[in-house]
């Protein structure tokens, strides 16, 4: 479960990112983050995903107050969110595996587990036969599944992603699609910022539309 | 401990593969490593057989005791059991007549010998003592001057003064030596690191995001500063062992003409071991330097 109170985000020159946003997630919920651009759909996810520190406000999951955490306690919570990227941000000096095992390093599993994982992963978003390739070998409906196995190889609790679809054609964005509901129907919380009207006539989400920062539905 | 142990293994091995990938720097940083190393532990090799060559030489570290003319066998076994008490090292008693006869044995001396009317030299006692330090000799020797019926005490306090204030002096030099080079080499892998860093800094934000702690991020970089560190000692080990194995030939003839069997000593395996420890002790300080500050920009 998700629950922020008030939360603002202001950048250093006083732009003000997200202001006194609210809301409740429930576990197992999927939820779109839209709005346009410049709305504050990056901040929040960065908010969620405490790669920010909110301003002020309060952010709280599974019942753990996130903004009172200390810094050293930041990453293990970032352990229990998968988290893709608009951008992907795979690492291009190491194969599709190994991008995919960096989680599990992280976590300290034993390499053989690791791997086991990891390929299962790689398989479950369809690139098993492409665990050796270098990921700029890849397409870009490729890349984003490779972040995608990334994302849940540590077996998240809640799957956050910014514009996943964002750099994909129709056709990618649809696989994209399928696999984030997919982890849905597993009972994974799913929280997606997008603008791609896509995702809500299909799946019918709960929406958090943003505007200038601030919940307008 | 399992985590442990297989994190901790991940980044030695992620290390090696950092080391190995690009061989030529690496040998770069090396060599730059390894040079610095050499100068401080050559000079610190030199230094000790200076010491070991001045604790042998004849007669530096001895002390001559000559008894007065008229001393007898009670006197003579007097100084000695004062000796015994006195535990003052290893000692040996010269009677006056063997004295006389090592001198008629020196060439040209056996005729001014037999022309004297009696023989004019003491009995003598030579003592060399366990504490070999300046300031021990001078005690005992003023200690010695003291007992009944001795006439003279000698031992060469200056020149082994002179010796010490030497090697004292060389220490010095070397402490500043290895101090300034050891800043060379922290200031060798304060750099490479950073370059590492900022070559890596695409893994390190992803990892951060992903949950990565600061400690795993950071480990590889210092096992990579201590690798460098040891395989630089054993580099300076090697360069040290093959300069003292050209010398010892040539510095053990000349020893061999002044009558002397100063053999050059080489360094233990101990003294390799502990070269390797303190350039990983080095190599590891500059990585945690350099990746405290170059990580600022991260945070």
């Amino acid at each position: 479960m998700i629950e922020a109170s008030n939360l603002t985000k202001r950048y250093p020159g006083g732009l003000e990112a997200v202001r006194d946003v609210s809301f409740r997630i429930d576990a197992g919920q999927m939820v779109l983050i839209t709005g346009h651009s410049g709305a504050g759909k990056t901040t929040l996810v960065k908010l969620i995903s405490t790669i920010e520190q909110p301003t002020a406000g309060s952010l709280v999951v599974n019942g753990q107050n996130l903004t009172a955490l200390r810094r050293s306690a930041m990453p293990h919570v970032r352990r229990h969110f998968g988290l893709v990227f608009q951008d992907q941000k795979l690492l291009f000096d190491r194969c599709a595996l190994d991008n995919v095992l960096l989680p599990l390093q992280i976590a300290g599993l034993p390499r053989r587990e690791a791997v086991r994982r990891a390929q299962a992963a790689l398989d479950k978003v369809g690139l098993l036969s492409r665990e050796k390739a270098n990921p700029i070998a890849l397409s870009g409906g490729e890349q984003q599944r490779l972040a995608i196995a990334r994302a849940v190889v540590n077996r998240p609790t809640v799957l956050i992603a910014d514009e996943p679809t964002g750099n994909l054609d129709s056709e990618s964005a649809t696989e994209i699609l399928e696999i984030f509901a997919d982890f849905h129907r597993v009972g994974v919380t799913v929280v997606v910022a997008t603008h791609d009207q896509t995702w809500i006539e299909r799946y019918h989400p709960n929406v958090l539309r943003l505007d200038h920062g601030r919940v307008v539905q | 401990m399992k985590a442990w142990f297989s994190q901790h293994s991940a980044a030695l091995g992620l290390a090696f593969r950092r080391l190995i990938a690009s061989p030529l720097n690496t040998l770069l940083s090396l060599l730059v490593i390894g040079i610095a190393l050499t100068l401080p532990a050559f000079g610190y090799i030199v230094l000790d057989n200076l010491r070991d060559l001045g604790r042998n030489a004849t007669g530096v570290q001895q002390i001559s005791l000559f008894m007065n003319l008229e001393a007898g066998k009670k006197d003579i076994s007097e100084i000695e059991s004062r000796l015994r008490a006195a535990a003052a090292g290893k000692w040996r008693f010269v009677p006056k007549e063997d004295a006389l006869k090592r001198m008629q044995a020196s060439e040209g001396m056996a005729e001014i010998v037999a022309s004297l009317p009696r023989n004019p030299l003491p009995d003598a006692f030579i003592v060399e003592p366990n504490n070999t330090e300046p300031e021990a000799l001078e005690i005992m020797r003023k200690e010695i001057a003291g007992w009944p019926k001795v006439a003279h005490v000698q031992l060469d306090s200056a020149w082994v003064k002179r010796f010490d204030a030497f090697l004292r002096l060389g220490k010095l030099a070397l402490s500043m030596l290895a101090g300034l080079f050891g800043a060379g080499l922290i200031a060798v892998t304060f750099n490479t690191i950073r370059l590492q860093v900022m070559a890596q800094s695409a893994e390190i934000e992803v990892a951060r995001m992903i949950g990565a702690t600061d400690g795993f991020i950071r480990r590889p970089f210092y096992y990579f500063g201590a690798l460098q560190g040891i395989l630089g000692g054993v580099l300076a080990a090697a360069l040290v062992l093959g300069a003292l194995r050209l010398l010892a030939a040539p510095i053990g003839e000349l020893a061999t003409l002044y009558g002397s069997a100063f053999v050059l000593r080489q360094p233990g395996a101990g003294e390799v071991a502990v070269l390797a420890g303190v350039g990983a002790f080095l190599g590891w300080l500059g990585a945690q330097l350099s990746v405290s500050l170059s990580l600022r920009k991260f945070d």
